[in-house]
């Protein structure tokens, strides 16, 4: 007979069946059962966060650069609770995660016992799936079919929750079971016809763009490799989600750099204008449709996706490809080869036209700010920092709000994985935890968060964790002392009424580092700027950057609220003409 | 149309929504139910009403019928978002005109008062199998199995005959023919 093992053996047989390394957790009463059992696996190394929610993001930016689940360890009640952010975070930009959560024993389930809060109710919309497991025997099949569901298809956060008696209990251990389809979910559901009908209208397309997201990443370098081939052998111009930076490389003179309401001049004019439209892993989301109704309103429409539900769910489109990303640009490129003759070369010169209109378009320069010599502009600030890493292999994380919009417009990505920001919930306080998961990921790798101080604060506290840690996180922030976004907004919808916008009592970045045991470097002069930021890389250990940037700066382009891609605001010279008035506010 | 100012898209092509009817076969487990009210209350699809029971004790499957209200978009994301729960092994959907499905919802009314009233109940009910289920001398419980707009009907046309309490049902559905839903 097999031995029998106990509950939290069998959670740290699974994980270890399942080769994660990494554990992001923190200890509490209905967990202490498995925290016991962590000394008997030394191949699983946990790291101890400050909070939960920082767990669920360290453990979401370990997953999205290193494209492996993150598994996130808390207690019941206000541990499960604190990690509700990170999870509907990684929900919304599908981020694989793994959560276990510590459980009352089943006999106190709906007693209001101390620390007892329904995890699995709380839970049930920010997860692809959750489970509460009462019966010591389903431990294993849960543990193992939760790291099936989090990473097939479109990846997702689960979450099992176990409570402390099962925990003790005793059962036989099952080893995972060989891949296998559950209720026909299968992910690849095209045909080599729509596969043809695709390579026809890439063929008669005049004015063609592809708009790449997400899917690309979490689909694996495999897919961006197959991209960059299916770029190359079309000659089409790309452009790319806040998600899918990095998937082409963004100092290709095929791209347009990202679209959406932040996006270039080029790629969103090429968005509205265009005939064909190669939607590839993204979904339409509003921040890049701008108003619906006007949404390149002259092109055929195609949508590549895993995610069936995404198919015209916002927009209606002419062919949908339901599959995964590698396996479908795979298929499209070898389509292509074979048909290179009829195709390849005729179609180039279809759209030199088209190219020529893009030229125009980008001699705009959309991106660009009037320098200062006496303060330093947060854009300048994000180009020397990426002039100064860009030989290293960066990793970037980012906060949420203009600063993160600036690192996404100026910092330039050549690979997938190295770009992790919070693009569907748009979560303050994303970045610093994201850098701690990353760099323990990549420890040998140069990890930055790009930060704005309002943002960095909500989880200033991990600091303690990536001190305690050794990880050398840079976290650069870009402090105008505004929530930027914030403030931005106000300034074009609210008639200059900064409500709340200003953080009127700021901690000294510099003492703040101090305390924490690490290093800070605060800068306010552009002639300092860059051997500063030299100073920061080159130290070895985790650094806080203080940035002192205009604080009046904001971000553009921008496309103001409800206008279509064509009528963007470039900068402040356009924004009289534009400006925003009456009922618009009110559906911000 | 008034001029749009909000990043956020304001709805203009209005299509008109319609009725269908949902059949979802899911695992007979813990919450399974909620998971499915709450991906409709979650994104803002409406239910008019709901029917779920285990079918298969051996597979241990229930078989939940929601009927719904929505245009065409509305019902395919419905459709699809169902599919994606991990419970879920099939959805069919019809729309309430579809002649090659059968939809039926159970009703049962109290009528209070005396016999002549309670006869009168019957045979107004006459047309929907009308059961008596239960009766006194000065009451009556009657079943009838009928559509939607039937027993609506029904429910106003017997109060003044006595009826003091409705109790009734989700509709349930089921293809005509010899062919099943797959």
């Amino acid at each position: 007979m097999p031995k029998l093992l106990t509950g939290a053996e069998i959670v740290f047989k699974c994980l270890e069946d399942q080769k994660v390394e990494h554990i992001f957790g923190y200890p509490g009463g209905a967990v202490l059962p498995i925290y016991d059992e962590l000394k008997n696996h030394p191949t699983i190394k946990h790291i101890l966060v400050r909070h939960e929610q920082g767990a669920g993001h360290a453990a979401e930016g370990y997953a999205r650069s290193s494209g492996k689940p993150g598994v996130v360890l808390v207690t019941s009640g206000p541990g499960a609770t604190n990690v509700v952010t990170a999870l509907t975070d990684a929900y919304m930009d599908s981020v694989p995660l793994v959560c276990i959560s510590g459980q009352v024993p089943t006999h106190l389930i709906g007693t209001d016992a101390f620390q007892e809060c329904d995890t699995t109710g709380i839970t049930r919309p920010c997860t692809k799936h959750n489970w509460l497991v009462k019966d010591i025997n389903d431990l294993s099949k849960v543990m193992h079919e939760a790291f099936r569901v989090a990473t097939t298809g479109r990846p997702g956060p689960v979450l099992i929750d176990i409570p402390k008696d099962i925990q003790f209990a005793k059962a036989k251990y099952k080893k995972p079971n060989k891949e296998k389809k559950l209720n026909g979910k299968s992910h690849n559901k095209f045909s080599q016809d729509q596969i043809d009908q695709l390579v026809k209208l890439l063929s008669k397309a005049k004015k063609p763009i592809i708009y790449s997201g997400g899917g690309v990443i979490n689909s694996g370098p495999k897919a961006s490799q197959a991209l960059r081939e299916f770029v190359e052998l079309t000659g089409f111009p790309i452009t790319s989600t806040l998600q899918g930076l990095g998937a082409y490389p963004g100092d290709d003179n095929q791209f347009l750099g990202m679209l959406g309401m932040h996006g270039t001049y080029e790629a969103n004019n090429a968005m509205h204008d265009c005939d064909l439209l190669i939607n590839i892993g993204a979904r339409f989301d509003d921040r890049i449709t701008g108003k619906i109704d006007e949404f390149s309103p002259n092109s055929k429409k195609v949508h590549v996706d895993i995610d069936p539900s995404s198919i015209n769910k916002i927009i209606k489109v002419d062919l949908a490809i339901v599959g995964d990303v590698t396996s479908v640009i795979s298929k499209i490129n070898k389509t292509i080869a074979k048909r290179k003759n009829g195709h390849s070369k005729s179609n180039k010169s279809n759209i030199a036209k088209w190219w020529e209109q893009i030229e125009k378009w980008r001699k705009k320069d959309s991106l660009n700010f009037i320098n200062s010599n006496e303060s330093i502009k947060p854009q300048y600030a994000v180009q020397r920092l990426y002039e100064l890493t860009k030989n290293k292999d960066t990793y970037v994380t980012t906060e949420v709000g203009q600063h993160q919009m600036w690192a996404a417009q100026h910092y330039k990505f050549n690979k997938p994985n190295r770009w992790m920001t919070s693009g569907g919930l748009g979560t303050m306080g994303y970045g610093l935890p994201a850098a701690v998961g990353v760099q323990i990921a990549h420890p040998e790798k140069l990890v930055i968060d790009i930060a704005g101080e309002a943002s960095v604060l909500m989880t200033m506290q991990e600091m303690s964790t990536a001190v305690q840690y050794n990880l050398p996180i840079k976290i650069f922030i870009l402090n105008n002392q505004y929530m930027g976004m914030v403030r931005q907004w106000q300034e074009l919808l609210h008639e200059k009424n900064y409500s709340e916008s200003y953080s009127e009592a700021l901690p000294d970045f510099m003492k703040m580092a101090e305390a924490y045991g690490c290093k800070g470097i605060k800068a306010d002069n552009p002639a300092d700027l860059d051997y500063k930021i030299q100073e920061m890389i080159d130290y070895d250990g985790p650094v806080i950057f203080d940035c002192h940037v205009d604080p009046n700066e904001n971000c553009f382009p921008m496309i103001p609220s409800g206008k279509p891609h064509n009528q963007m605001i470039l900068g402040p010279n356009d924004q009289e003409e534009n400006k925003i008035k009456g009922k618009g506010k009110a559906l911000v | 149309m008034p001029k749009s100012k909000s990043a956020y898209s304001i709805p203009t092509k209005k299509q008109k929504p319609d009725t269908y009817i949902f059949v979802v076969w899911v695992d007979n487990e813990a919450g399974v139910l909620a998971r499915v009210v709450g991906l409709f209350s979650g994104r803002g699809y409406n239910i008019e009403s709901l029917a779920v029971a285990e079918v298969d004790a051996v597979k241990n499957i229930s078989r939940i019928t929601i009927v719904t209200t929505g245009t065409p978009q509305v019902i395919d994301q419905i459709r699809l978002q169902l599919t994606k729960l991990v419970p879920v092994h099939k959805v069919a959907e019809f729309k309430r005109e579809d002649k090659g499905v059968i939809f039926k919802e159970m009703a049962l009314f109290k009528v209070v008062g005396k016999r002549n009233k309670i006869q009168k109940c019957l045979n107004a009910c006459k047309k929907f199998n009308p059961v008596i289920l239960d009766e006194t001398k000065t009451s009556a419980v009657i079943q009838i199995t009928a559509l939607r707009r039937e027993i609506d009907k029904m429910n106003k046309k017997l109060k003044p005959l006595g009826l003091i309490s409705t109790s009734r049902t989700g509709a349930v559905a089921m293809t005509r023919g010899a062919k099943i839903f797959n």
